[in-house]
């Protein structure tokens, strides 16, 4: 690769060399941290997504070195190219941190804002991104858009309001499934993620739509209402898997897999195996694997500490193992008189309902049909 | 050794004289103020008979909140259990199914929703948290019980009474609007 070209980028005053034919917001990401813009429909491991949500829009203020001018707009730097010398004012400027915080108000004009209920409330870009750059009031005085329900079949739900058409799912069932069935239909204010007519998605990669998903408008049905992510223990595993690399991240309540995903890197998108290959799964591991038996246990899962789901996590191996009971050693070899074991009184985790082997969300019989009572 | 400060003063060393070894005026001063209080208001309070007011800003015991139509306002979003600095929440989410749009103001609910007593420190950070208008804390405190099962607030323990089919608990529960 001697004839490749490198060209001198600098974003928010960081340079850094990058191969002709990177985009902006590739070169910003591998300076990392904050000169990164975010993005909510670039995917790098999709080939054409990107351009549509305009959240990473970033100002240049030198186009290159042979033609210093600024480019007149703001542009999209997941679709705009280096040029030697360009200089990219991401979070320094003015007119692009309020631009985004436009973009933000746009994107939020129809979503529900049903966090409270969502599934995937705590790791949704969305949240982030309006936590971040939006504002915190609304405009918007009218009636939110609302669909007619549509039924993606037993393992992928959707709730189209909260959809920003993004369109990373039409892509990824494009490039890993054999035949789409599942797209926008209609347009404008009308237009819906939908099948033609009410399919079920059921080809064995569509379950990485949920993974690609920057909101909640494709979540897993199998962990519908389980639990709040923040709640679960992230853990790398993998197994031997036919059809994909079963390298995923389990979430697990106690040892129950509670849901499956792939393994996302710090830009939310799935981390590539170690053949450089990106590490989508198959539907078997995500969707019929929830026994802690069928899955090679790594470690804990890595959280950004911003995160949610970082709280009640600690660093290193901390609560991997259980704590020795100390009570007898300390106590002359005596059990003590009065013991009271949570799980006789609670009626929240009952040790002998195992909603990770539930198949859907769990009703309100689910707790109600045992014989734990007593 | 040089003083720090010019606030110390210097024992009075001073040997006591008859009247004062005799300590017989200062027990008599001592026994004039504890006499003078039998004619002071009193202060304690007969407690079941007689309770004392709180202050508007109390926090007690959890209530879980319906809204006018009687149905449950918590959808089980997590964010009281995950607020709360003593871990005392607990809840197990449901999906509403149909005919039951009766009971549940949204999706999902929290089908088990415990609050352990023993652990609560009456903060009021799940009031905060909560963005459904879901959870208050009352203006009564947990009853003391000799065993520890007790404290363990279960849904039916928290709810409030439904106002549509039990107005006159539910008015009882609400009571005086300050």
């Amino acid at each position: 690769m001697s004839e490749q070209t490198f060209f001198k980028v600098t974003v928010d005053g960081i340079t850094i060399e990058v191969p002709a034919g990177t985009t902006i917001l590739q070169a910003a990401r591998k300076i990392g941290g904050e000169v990164a813009p975010p993005a909510m429909c670039y995917y790098s491991k999709l080939k054409g997504s990107g351009g549509k949500c305009r959240t990473c829009l970033v100002e240049v203020a030198k186009g290159s070195e042979k033609d210093p001018r600024p480019m007149p707009k703001l542009v999209a730097s997941c679709r705009t190219t280096v040029m030697d010398g360009m200089e990219v004012k991401n979070i320094t400027s003015e007119k692009v941190v309020e631009a985004r915080a436009g973009v933000v108000e746009f994107l939020l004009l129809n979503h529900p804002l049903d966090c409270p209920i969502c599934d995937q409330a705590g790791e949704c870009h969305l949240q982030d991104l309006s936590f971040d750059h939006g504002k915190s009031k609304t405009r918007f005085e009218f009636q939110k858009r609302t669909f007619k329900k549509h039924d993606l079949g037993k393992n992928i739900q959707l709730h189209m309001t909260r959809c920003i058409l993004c369109y990373r799912c039409v892509f990824t069932a494009d490039q890993l499934t054999n035949k789409r069935v599942h797209g926008i239909l209609d347009r404008g204010d009308h237009a819906e993620i939908a099948t033609h007519i009410e399919k079920s998605l059921d080809n064995e990669f569509i379950g990485n739509v949920i993974d690609v998903c920057p909101v909640g408008a494709l979540t897993d049905k199998t962990f519908r209402f389980k639990n709040r992510v923040w709640f679960l223990k992230p853990m790398d595993a993998h197994r031997d898997c036919p059809s994909c690399s079963g390298r995923v991240t389990l979430w697990n309540r106690g040892d129950e897999v509670y849901r499956v995903t792939a393994r996302k890197d710090e830009w939310g998108e799935i981390e590539d195996t170690p053949d450089g290959k990106p590490g989508w799964i198959c539907n078997t591991c995500r969707f019929d694997k929830k026994e802690a038996t069928d899955w090679v246990i790594e470690g804990p899962r890595a959280i950004s500490r911003a995160s949610v789901i970082s709280q009640g996590h600690y660093a290193g191996n901390v609560g991997m193992t259980l704590p020795t009971e100390t009570f007898k050693a300390v106590n002359g070899g005596r059990t003590p008189h009065l013991l009271m074991d949570i799980h006789d009184e609670s009626e929240v985790n009952q040790q002998n309902i195992h909603l990770g082997q539930i198949q859907g969300p769990s009703h309100g019989d689910t707790f109600n049909k045992t014989e734990n009572a007593s | 050794m040089q003083a720090l400060t010019n606030k110390a003063q210097a024992v009075n060393r001073k040997p006591m004289t008859f009247l004062e070894r005799l300590y017989l005026i200062n027990i008599i001063k001592g026994m004039m103020i504890t006499f003078s209080h039998m004619f002071k208001k009193q202060p304690t309070i007969r407690y079941p008979e007689e309770k004392r007011e709180f202050s508007p800003v109390f926090r007690g015991l959890h209530v879980l909140n319906r809204d006018e139509e009687g149905r449950e306002r918590c959808t089980a979003c997590g964010l009281c259990a995950v607020a709360c600095p003593a871990e005392a929440i607990t809840m197990e989410a449901a999906e509403r199914i149909e005919g039951e749009e009766n009971l549940y103001r949204e999706e999902k609910y929290a089908a088990k929703y415990e609050i352990n007593m023993l652990r609560c420190i009456f903060c009021g950070l799940c009031e905060d948290a909560c963005p459904k208008d879901a959870i208050y804390l009352s203006e009564t405190f947990a009853p003391a019980n000799f065993t520890r099962k007790g404290f363990i607030y279960g849904k039916p323990d928290l709810l409030i009474p439904n106002p549509k089919t039990e107005a006159e608990a539910y008015a009882e529960a609400k009571g005086v609007e300050a």
